[in-house]
């Protein structure tokens, strides 16, 4: 009779299994996870872990090889171009597949069917979808394999992407599949084309129309445009002032109706908000310096793109060599091709153009079943897209999406339910217009003077950048190149009227058209998402426009000469604060310091006192920055908080000028006190406001600016801190060359030195492995945050027995 | 005696399952040598506990040195366990060893049930 304990017992080790094999809410499943053998520790990467290899693939068509160097950065060799992107993509999967499945499913509003039944994931994915981005990619994707060039190109990327996740076994399987109990699915080209939308988002996504229409419902169109300012006093532009701008090609008509139906209109939109809206502090930096400004007398070129940091990096370096190219730099990791970087001709890097690309479209449904909408005096039919979102643990959400002639119905009563008036907005953006963006790298990688780069970047429509050119036969030149629509004064800025066609783009202004600069007399050229242009361009051109790092890096660049690759390492970790020099000296003069006590008196001293270095130690900028934020508010809040539901905060730039030019500027005043304040009045009502935060985190030990800030890398994954490196001893803001704030910053530095043997700079926050368990996950992070740099290293493939290479990995078929 | 004989073997056996199979594997290997090695409930436990607590303590004890605790240290951390990488080394032995234990108690109850 011990068939019963026999039951029990074996009851007791099957729940036991079961249990353990199951995710528990966040608590992944603890046997399958812990199991030494297969789970984490699998991904415990001995530190004198050994990538050498020979493997077989049979996609290939002949033999690669991949010399790793100390630094993990791989340097592939290929006989042809598809084994080339056959390898990156095989190699891009073996050091970052989850992060690159990640992003895409970012990018495809799908991040609730692995990261689960949470409302705030739901709606991320409802408004990604609302958004068009799967229409987007989907549109990039046909375009991209209509081009046998990118299509062969793509294929092999994938088909190599995919080689290494048929290789993949539990026990193999990047960690965060484990921490999160999923597997990888089958990469595909739709996905490299999700990865590009993607950038279009982070950088070609960011306006203020919705926010801005219901300011119009109390300011009047000048008020706003002087809230907005759109070309600061101090505006230091890429194309240097004076240039002559051709008549423009096409003078776009502003619609008779503009006044009574859109400038005037006073209607409010309600609360409508994008929350997936990037970061404004996605910003860059870059310039070159022709050869009669260096000390080699070649040219030297400079980028640092600032984005949010994290782990793993957007970027992966690497070399990429195939007899029709040999390319170092930074790569996207879910694209083929380097993106920042330089060949044995030319360098070349990006800064974003801030240019506003996404307008909105109030649409009339004629009912509730969004079939039809009024549109040029008649119904017309819409195209209904039925988003499916599986989500983990929870019933599938399906969401109906009405498509326009403008686009997307972002906005309407089953996603916005504050929208005022049962409104709908339809979104009309330029990242929807089929385009094949990744061609450009294809042939920018390969180029080898300003003829063949001007001709890579006339494919590039969006997002909007500034294309950086530097080479070695002497030239130095930059574009701001996508396809940009010609507006009229004042269109796009605020929600417009969709019944018909007469608020619609146009066209758009002629590639030739597009602000440029070749060889300037100066000696040198930057740009850092400034206006590009003066007031004498002839087009209207709206943007997320940031001024003060431009005239930081021009001033320090005309006082230099007989520049070295050193130099221009000090300028990239520069912490100079331009908008604190010109506006501590009015906070001086209005400050009645006789009237502050001591506590007051010794934080204004450290004001008084400051360097205007930003750097990680300084209390002047934690000061400062404190003080000034809390002007703004006192400035403006009175007046922002007759906007419901809220105000939209004017540039801080925008005070200052004004400020500058008349200390009785209109808001200083506090339209709800009945005494007329004066700017003494502001500023020591700021300053008191300020006074207990500071002394508050002085209490804490936080008056250094690093303390402050903060600044993190995250995993990609949030929550997850243990991943992240914290504390980061750096200093910088985003208006200040090292653009580094609590989540942004330099995300790739890169100096290259023109010269004929190339001498070139470059380190990233991050490392080239994305496992948290490997050493090379951070281990750059300390160089990054000193301002140092590694030596890039274009090998050739001669040099395979140079003590460099540490590793070889050789496919094969 | 026989006792370490069911322990050297069922870590032996769950080292194998763990190349070939899942995790759970485990189970079955100290569900199969407590069916071959006769001893008593409790004693069965125990070696098929300890078989695969060894095992999985020594691989994970091996693999930690090998990374020099970087990654056990995060994970730690996650789980969590203070950030101690050798807690979680006893954490993953123990819940091994469980799993082995009661499996190993089911075979030598079958064991008696068919003698």
């Amino acid at each position: 009779m011990r068939i019963a304990p026999f039951i029990v017992s074996a009851v007791v080790t099957a729940g036991l299994v079961f249990a353990l094999n199951k995710k528990w809410g966040s608590v992944p499943p603890m046997g399958k996870f812990l199991s030494p053998q297969q789970g984490f520790w699998q991904n415990a990467e001995a530190t004198d872990y050994d990538f050498s290899n020979d493997i077989k693939l049979s996609g290939l068509k002949g033999k690669v090889e991949v010399y790793f160097d100390e630094r993990l950065v791989p340097h592939i060799f290929a006989d042809n171009d598809d084994d080339l992107y056959f390898a990156q993509g095989y190699i891009h999967a073996k050091f970052r597949l989850w992060q690159m499945e990640f992003q895409t499913f970012a990018a495809a509003g799908r991040i609730s069917e692995h990261l689960g039944n949470d409302p705030r994931f739901i709606h991320y994915d409802r408004e990604t979808r609302r958004l068009g981005m799967g229409f987007a990619a989907e549109r990039a994707l046909k375009e991209m394999e209509s081009d046998p060039v990118s299509k062969s190109g793509c294929d092999a990327y994938t088909a190599g992407v995919n080689a290494y996740i048929h290789s993949l076994t539990y026990a193999t399987m990047p960690l965060e599949y484990k921490l999160l109990d999923y597997q990888p699915e089958e990469w595909s080209n739709l996905k490299i084309a999700l990865f590009l939308k993607q950038m279009s988002r982070t950088l070609a996504g960011f306006e203020t129309d919705l926010a801005n229409t219901n300011m119009k419902s109390v300011f009047s169109f000048d008020e706003f445009m002087q809230l907005n300012k759109q070309i600061p006093d101090s505006l230091v532009p890429i194309v240097p002032k004076g240039t002559k701008f051709d008549p423009p090609g096409i003078v776009p008509v502003k619609p008779a109706t503009a006044d009574s139906l859109y400038f005037l209109n006073k209607d409010i939109l309600g609360d409508v908000t994008e929350t997936g809206m990037p970061n404004p502090n996605n910003g860059s930096n870059n310039w070159a310096v022709a050869g009669k400004k260096t000390k080699s007398g070649s040219p030297i070129l400079c980028n640092d793109p600032h984005l949010e940091l994290t782990f793993p990096s957007i970027w992966y370096e690497m070399q990429l060599n195939s007899p029709t190219v040999n390319v170092y730099g930074a790569s996207f990791p879910g694209s083929p091709n380097v993106i920042i970087g330089f060949n044995d001709s030319i360098a070349f890097g990006f800064t974003n153009a801030e240019r506003d690309v996404k307008d909105y479209y109030e649409i009339k449904f004629k009912d509730d079943s969004k079939q039809e909408y009024w549109f040029n005096g008649k119904w017309e039919k819409t195209n209904l897209r039925v988003e499916e979102i599986k989500v983990k643990g929870g019933n599938t959400v399906y969401d109906t999406v009405a498509y326009t002639v403008f686009g997307p119905v972002m906005y309407d009563k089953s996603f916005a339910t504050d929208l005022s008036k049962g409104k709908a907005i339809a979104c009309r953006w330029s990242a929807h217009d089929p385009s094949n963006e990744g061609l450009m790298w294809f042939n920018l990688d390969r180029a080898k003077n300003y003829d063949d780069y001007y001709k890579a970047i006339q494919v590039f429509q969006c997002p909007g950048q500034n294309m950086l050119f530097a080479s070695k036969d002497g030239n130095i030149a930059i574009w701001q190149q996508a396809k940009f629509p010609a507006r009229w004064y004042g269109q796009g800025l605020f929600v417009m009227p969709g019944e018909d066609s007469s608020y619609m783009w146009q066209g758009f202004i002629p590639q030739k058209e597009n602000p440029h600069v070749m060889n300037p007399e100066s000696g040198f050229i930057e740009s850092s998402n400034q206006r590009p242009v003066d007031s004498t361009y002839p087009y209207f051109i709206p943007g997320n426009y940031i001024t003060m790092r431009g005239i930081t890096i021009s001033r320090k660049l005309s006082g230099m000469e007989q520049i070295t690759a050193q130099d221009m390492m000090k300028l990239q970790y520069d912490y100079f604060n331009s908008f604190a020099e010109d506006a501590r000296p009015l906070m001086l003069k209005y400050i009645k310091e006789n009237e502050l006590n001591d506590s007051g008196k010794k934080y204004l001293g450290m004001v008084k006192n400051w360097d205007l270095e930003a750097g990680p130690n300084s209390t002047g900028q934690t000061v400062f920055t404190t003080w000034w934020d809390s002007l703004m508010v006192v400035v403006y809040q009175d007046e922002l908080d007759r906007v419901k539901p809220a105000g939209l905060m004017p540039e801080s730039l925008t005070l200052l000028e004004a400020l500058l030019k008349d200390s009785a500027y209109q808001y200083v005043d506090n339209i709800n006190t009945p005494k007329k304040e004066t700017l003494y009045d502001d500023m020591a009502e700021a300053f008191n406001k300020a006074l207990p935060v500071l002394e508050q985190e002085d209490k804490e030990g936080k008056l250094e600016w690093t303390k402050h800030e903060d600044p993190t890398i995250y995993h990609l994954l949030k929550t997850i801190t243990a991943f992240a490196r914290q504390h980061i001893p750096v200093g910088g803001d985003g208006n200040i060359i090292n653009a580094t704030t609590h989540t942004h910053g330099p995300s790739w530095r890169m100096i290259v030195q023109l010269t004929s043997n190339t001498e070139a700079y470059g380190v990233f926050p991050g490392g080239e492995s994305g496992n948290p368990g490997s050493r090379f996950y951070d281990n750059f992070v300390e160089k990054w945050a000193h301002g140092e740099y590694y030596k890039l290293w274009m090998m050739k493939r001669s040099e395979a027995n140079d003590t460099r290479v540490q590793w070889t990995l050789n496919l094969s078929n | 005696m026989k006792s370490i004989v069911a322990i050297i073997l069922t870590a032996l056996l769950a080292l194998l399952g763990g190349i070939y199979l899942q995790w759970w594997s485990v189970a079955l290997a100290a569900f199969i040598i407590a069916t071959l090695v006769p001893q008593k409930g409790g004693r069965a436990f125990l070696s098929g506990f300890l078989g695969v607590f060894l095992l999985w303590g020594i691989i994970a004890w091996w693999i930690d040195m090998k990374n020099e605790g970087i990654l056990a240290k995060k994970i730690a951390a996650v789980l969590p366990l203070g950030g101690n990488e050798y807690l979680l080394i006893l954490v993953t032995a123990l819940i091994g060893g469980l799993v082995a234990g009661f499996a190993a108690l089911s075979g030598s109850f079958l064991r008696a049930s068919k003698s």
